[in-house]
């Protein structure tokens, strides 16, 4: 079983690093320098790129759905994403001249902030039905996408922030998606959390009676969700419904114990990604289907299919 | 007053309001070490705002309980987590955790999420205790209501606290689950000393079950007392504000309230 599951990504990830328009073979690699610079300049940041973004927005989704106590919460269901975008618009337009950390540093800032006031503003209302909630959270999205368009739109940045919104791994480059390691240390964090996050995400009182504060593990999973989140849109673009797709998959099948299943869903929405980003790649080659849409279509038929077959089976 | 110098969980003076409406007005009192006892009272009395301060869930206006000599709210958490539990109604249903998953749970004021052996087999105590061994693999999701409330008093038992505080147990359980959710209590209190507090609607589990009941109404306790003494027509008329008429069958009493 582990050893396919290796065996398995170690293929996917040969084939993202050779496929592409520039025809690069292993065996030539240490003797053609041309190739050699292909390969490290694009092919090597793209492929670490999907695999860490693959497994860190998953990761950020199932967080979010634990701690929000719903299923359709995401990313792209709670203004997350937005967040992130306008994070770096204000970097953009205050200082321009920011380096790329400054404009994390910002887009992490913003995403926390809404993230929190999202989880606050949830357990305030009384209303909790589970499709309300996804709702308040879109309508959030698009508050925050209308002021961050209408000034982007004065200061002529339109177009920027439109990139951002597609997801395209076919601009990463070496020297500028560096970034994406942070999601390394945040997975960490989360991993170490684990436990405490599904407990909190049984309710504030359930929490408090094991000793653990409610407050401390909302801020600690709201703040690495935030620093995946930010440091994949300012490097990508937004992805969206992948923080959906695969915790929920993953749920259907493994149950919600984070601590037990984190390695399943950091491997499975890397995988993930790594196949809809080859489909993307050699479908029309030598040209490329934007990111997200195969994401979107291949992850919902996936998603449609467990659904069908979990009711045929219960 | 005797009763009061030795037990470890008290509380004076407690007051809380809602806006303008008082929910505990100043009430003294203690809890019975090794005993069952029962909070009663008609709904809005303050019981489940009582057990909630009680557990440090909620904070008070007025007064203080104190746990063992000291204000409770001055322990730890995770100190107070090792001596004092309590569950509320309201848990979040919709996660897919196994039984033995939640259970596990319980340990995580020893263990803070790494389980070692002593911690397992304390889980699996606790799944036996609870008779759940078959359903321990089980979803909580899939279960039905009672089952889904034993296993998490099984979560309770494994946190394995001398005070236990529970928020009406029984709510929406049928017949047959409420019966073993009683007999589990009293089995943690007779086999394993510990000491249980309820707040339950149900008068004649009560009455059948525990040692102590704590009336209330309109956010003052009205008696303190031995079950048997509580247990009285004119007592519980006064309280609910229908008449009553007692029963009694080897040696426990029943109450009638149905139809009179």
């Amino acid at each position: 079983m582990w050893c396919s599951a290796i065996i398995g990504i170690l293929l996917l990830s040969w084939m993202s690093l050779f496929t592409g328009v520039k025809d690069i073979r292993a065996g030539e690699l240490l003797t053609d320098s041309e190739q050699l610079l292909v390969f490290v300049i694009s092919r090597v940041p793209r492929t670490v790129a999907l695999i860490l973004i693959g497994a860190g927005m998953s990761i950020a989704g199932f967080v979010l759905q634990q701690l929000s106590q719903n299923r359709f919460v995401s990313p792209t269901t709670s203004g997350a994403l937005e967040a992130a975008k306008m994070g770096i618009l204000v970097a953009l337009m205050v200082l321009p001249q920011s380096s790329l950390s400054v404009r994390m540093v910002l887009a992490v800032l913003f995403t926390f902030v809404t993230s929190f006031v999202f989880i606050l503003f949830i357990s305030k209302i009384k209303l909790r039905s589970s499709i309300f909630i996804p709702l308040v959270g879109l309508m959030f999205s698009g508050i925050l996408s209308a002021i961050s368009t209408f000034f982007a739109y004065k200061n002529g940045i339109v177009q920027n922030t439109q990139e951002w919104l597609l997801g395209d791994f076919s601009s990463v480059m070496q020297g500028q998606y560096e970034g994406i390691y942070i999601i390394l240390p945040a997975v960490l964090l989360i991993s170490i959390f684990a436990q405490r996050i599904t407990i909190a995400g049984m309710g504030e009182s359930f929490a408090r009676n094991l000793g653990i504060s409610y407050n401390g593990v909302v801020c600690i999973g709201l703040f690495t969700v935030s620093i995946v989140v930010s440091s994949s849109v300012i490097t990508v673009g937004a992805i969206p419904f992948l923080g959906l797709i695969i915790p929920n998959m993953v749920v259907i099948l493994f149950g919600d114990n984070l601590r037990k299943n984190l390695p399943i869903i950091a491997y499975v929405g890397a995988v993930f990604l790594l196949i809809c980003d080859l489909i993307g790649r050699v479908l029309v080659y030598p040209y490329e289907v934007p990111i997200g849409m195969t994401v979107g279509i291949i992850g919902g038929i996936i998603f449609l299919v467990l659904i069908f077959k979990k009711q045929t089976r219960g | 007053m005797d009763k009061q110098k030795e037990d470890h969980l008290k509380f004076a003076d407690l007051s809380k309001r809602y806006g303008a409406k008082v929910v505990l007005d100043g009430i003294h009192g203690s809890i019975a070490e090794r005993q069952i006892t029962s909070l009663i009272g008609p709904n809005g009395a303050g019981k489940s705002t009582l057990l909630s301060i009680m557990a440090r869930l909620l904070k008070q206006d007025g007064g203080g309980v104190s746990f063992y000599e000291k204000d409770i709210t001055r322990y730890k958490s995770s100190e107070l987590a090792r001596k004092l539990s309590i569950l509320k109604q309201s848990n979040h249903l919709e996660l897919k955790l196994t039984v033995r998953d939640l259970v596990s749970f319980g340990r995580f004021p020893y263990s803070k999420g790494r389980m070692n052996a002593a911690d397992w087999e304390k889980v699996g105590e606790a799944i036996a205790f609870s008779e759940l061994e078959d359903l321990q693999h089980a979803y909580i999701d899939e279960l039905s209501g009672g089952q889904r409330q034993r296993a998490f008093i099984s979560m309770i038992i494994a946190q394995d606290t001398d005070y236990i505080l529970l928020d009406e147990p029984l709510n929406n359980l049928d017949m047959k689950h409420a019966v073993h959710v009683m007999k589990t209590l009293r089995r943690l209190v007779d086999e394993l000393g510990k000491t249980v507090v309820i707040v339950i609607h149900e008068i004649n589990f009560a009455a059948q079950y525990s040692d102590r009941i704590i009336a209330l109404k309109d956010g003052v306790i009205r008696y303190d007392d031995t079950a048997g003494k509580v247990i009285d027509a004119q007592v519980l008329q006064e309280i609910f504000g229908i008449p009553f008429d007692i029963l009694e069958r080897n040696g426990k009493k029943i109450c009638n309230y149905f139809n009179l």
